[in-house]
């Protein structure tokens, strides 16, 4: 393995009262990258954080940290240090207290604490809130608190529990940006927990995309958003048109009633197979020159563009385009070949990928929900 | 309608909702302080006099020590020491004992913590002479927990009409104000705050003394206010516990009552309650001083 590995996780299995959490979880973490746990609420991403972070021992398996075996090591021994998702900042006590609780725990001398709480406040753009009252801060200051808090005792890695989450639109793609910047500069390791998968595209070197306790697919953003390994990431990562197809040989594909020309090759002689169109791949044309043709069956306008709902022989596909069509217009529509991207069945297939019963509001709804606690 | 309106509304009902309360205080809160304070500073003719609170200080009485020798001492100050300081260890033992079991609670399931809390409470619906007549029975030469010490081949010891006696029945009666007052500040504690400090390095007696603690205070205060003041002023225990040959004061304010010495029984009550008054007030503001920001 290489040595640049800090965490190290070999077969983690949990469950709680007979339901299974994690479900025997491999999973190694790079020293100093920016890698995020996605998944929906239930998943098992902050289950993994509590057990890196000692709260939580696993049933089964070794956690190791820098070459060693954790297992037994109680959360306050570790180098690890946690960002809670309420921040659970100490309330008896201001700013700079809170900042100095680590040092003291560590017997620091006064002035070297002084000086470190100084630093960390500078850190995080809280110069002059030394003596503030910590619950009179707002949420984005309380935020800063505790990341200057977690990060003045020098943790070798920070987990961050969706510590974006209760933070309102504007504030939180700030703090991305800040999170990131101080990772940049501090060049430790980050351990990002969220369900919000724009929040991981933007600021992770990994990604993490994990569902039923199990990971289902670990690769760079990139990697995440254009290959997608199952319906499940293609459907949770941006938005998806995820079809049946059958994949006649190497780089040529049927779906929807069409053969396609497409980049992907490696599986067997007609084997069914689960294709992938993003909504923006996806040419509006007229109809004489489309690949698949069907009807306009909704129109939302997004601004950049407009999101349609095309009805292409009973599947709704979602299709973003910046030329107006009528509700009830039959169109044209034209693929790419390295527009499409094959995937080899799995349990996920045909449960999504349809955006037949899609409403926006739904879906904002459901981003939403935050995990809930154990 | 306004939402002006509303709230205006809302605060004539809240006034008419707390009108029966505000009777209710004065009536028996109010009046009944007025009333001592009136017969504190009254003679039996009800015209003002100092007399009563002095006697409070001045009255003397000899003590005949086991050697023989005759000490002069004042009565009730005497008596009032004796209150004070039974009291104090009854409280201290009160909160020895009840602030873990009020954090032990506050950390079991939620089903659990509230039967633990309808047990605790449960000896609180019986009347307290019924208790201490009870824990004169245990704790008998020929008590129950004699006959078993007995029964198994130990000596019995002799514990009835001790200071120890009295303080056992004080701390058995207050200790649920001592619990209640802690864990219900306990159980609102978030679990985050000790994840959080084990994470920034502490031990479990580190996360207690660093963060429980400090912000359990406020409860801690209002147990502490709850057992010493009954424990200062309280009658029939040390009568029954301690055979009465440890006179409290709440013992002498009954027996000047009894008397019909109404004048002198509600000196002594004035001077007792400015006395816990003040001693409350200073201890609240030293526990704000030390853990600035754990207020109510």
């Amino acid at each position: 393995m290489e040595n640049n590995v800090i965490i190290d996780l070999r077969n983690i299995s949990v469950s709680f009262d007979g339901e299974t959490i994690l479900d025997k979880l491999n999973l190694y973490i790079r020293n100093g990258e920016f890698i995020t746990f996605l998944g929906p609420s239930g998943c098992g991403k902050t289950t993994t954080l509590r057990v890196i972070a000692g709260f939580l021992t696993p049933d089964e398996g070794d956690v190791v940290f820098d070459g060693k075996i954790i297992n037994g090591v109680p959360a306050h021994k570790r180098q690890v240090n946690t960002i809670f998702q309420r921040y659970a900042l100490f309330p008896h006590l201001n700013v700079a207290e809170n900042i100095a609780f680590g040092l003291k725990q560590k017997k620091m001398k006064k002035a070297q604490i002084d000086e470190k709480v100084a630093e960390m406040l500078a850190l995080v753009n809280l110069k002059g809130f030394e003596k503030r009252n910590v619950n009179l801060l707002s949420g984005g200051q309380q935020q800063r608190v505790a990341i200057a808090r977690a990060l003045a005792v020098d943790p070798k890695v920070l987990l961050l529990d969706e510590p974006l989450a209760a933070l309102d639109l504007k504030l939180r793609k700030d703090m991305q940006v800040e999170l990131k910047n101080i990772q940049q500069r501090l060049g430790i390791t980050f351990i990002f927990v969220t369900h919000d998968q724009e929040e991981a595209l933007s600021m992770s070197d990994t990604i993490v995309v994990m569902d039923g306790g199990k990971i289902q697919q670990i690769g760079t953003p990139t990697d995440i958003y254009n290959e997608p390994k199952n319906a499940f990431v293609a459907d949770f990562i941006g938005e998806s048109n995820i079809v049946d197809g059958i994949m006649h040989k190497d780089r040529v594909v049927e779906f929807s009633g069409h053969t396609f020309d497409c980049v992907d090759g490696g599986f067997n002689t007609d084997e069914p197979v689960d294709v992938v169109v993003r909504p923006e791949d996806v040419d509006v044309v007229p109809i004489e020159n489309g690949m698949l043709t069907g009807t306009v069956t909704s129109v939302t306008f997004k601004g950049v563009h407009y999101e349609i709902i095309v009805d292409i022989g009973g599947f709704m596909w979602m299709i973003q385009t910046t030329d107006f069509v009528g509700v009830n217009e039959k169109v044209g529509l034209f693929i790419e070949p390295d527009a499409i991207h094959i995937m080899k069945k799995s349990e996920y297939s045909g449960k999504f990928g349809d955006y037949s019963s899609f409403s926006n509001e739904l879906d904002e709804l459901s981003d939403a929900e935050s995990e809930p606690e154990e | 309608m306004n939402s002006s309106a509303v709230k205006e509304k809302s605060s004539a009902l809240q006034r008419f909702l707390a009108a029966p309360y505000m009777v209710w205080a004065v009536l028996f809160i109010l009046v009944p302080l007025v009333f001592i304070a009136y017969y504190a500073f009254t003679d039996d003719n009800f015209s003002f006099t100092f007399d009563n609170i002095a006697r409070f200080f001045n009255a003397t009485s000899e003590i005949t020590a086991e050697s023989g020798e005759v000490t002069e001492v004042r009565t009730y100050i005497l008596i009032f020491r004796r209150s004070v300081r039974l009291a104090v260890i009854s409280t201290l033992i009160c909160f020895l004992l009840g602030y873990p079991v009020a954090y032990i609670i506050s950390r079991m399931k939620p089903r659990t913590q509230k039967t633990m809390i309808t047990v605790i409470m449960i000896p609180m619906w019986m009347n307290f002479l019924i208790r201490t007549y009870a824990w004169m029975n245990i704790l008998q030469d020929t008590g129950i927990i004699n006959l078993l010490l007995v029964k198994i081949g130990l000596q019995p010891f002799h514990i009835i009409g001790t200071q120890a006696a009295v303080v056992i029945g004080m701390v058995y009666d207050y200790l649920p104000y001592m619990i209640l007052p802690i864990y219900s500040v306990m159980a609102k504690l978030d679990v985050k705050l000790f994840e959080a400090a084990h994470d920034l390095g502490c031990t479990s007696f580190g996360v207690l003394r660093r963060v429980v603690f400090p912000l359990t205070m406020p409860g801690v205060i209002s147990g502490i206010t709850m057992v010493l003041i009954p424990s200062v002023s309280t009658f029939y225990i040390s009568q029954k516990l301690g055979s009465g040959k440890f006179f409290l004061i709440g013992d002498a304010i009954e027996g000047q009552y009894i008397a019909n010495n109404l004048h002198f029984a509600a000196a002594i009550a004035f001077i007792m309650m400015i006395i816990l008054l003040a001693a409350m007030a200073l201890l609240r503001r030293l526990a704000e001083i030390k853990f600035k920001g754990a207020r109510t």
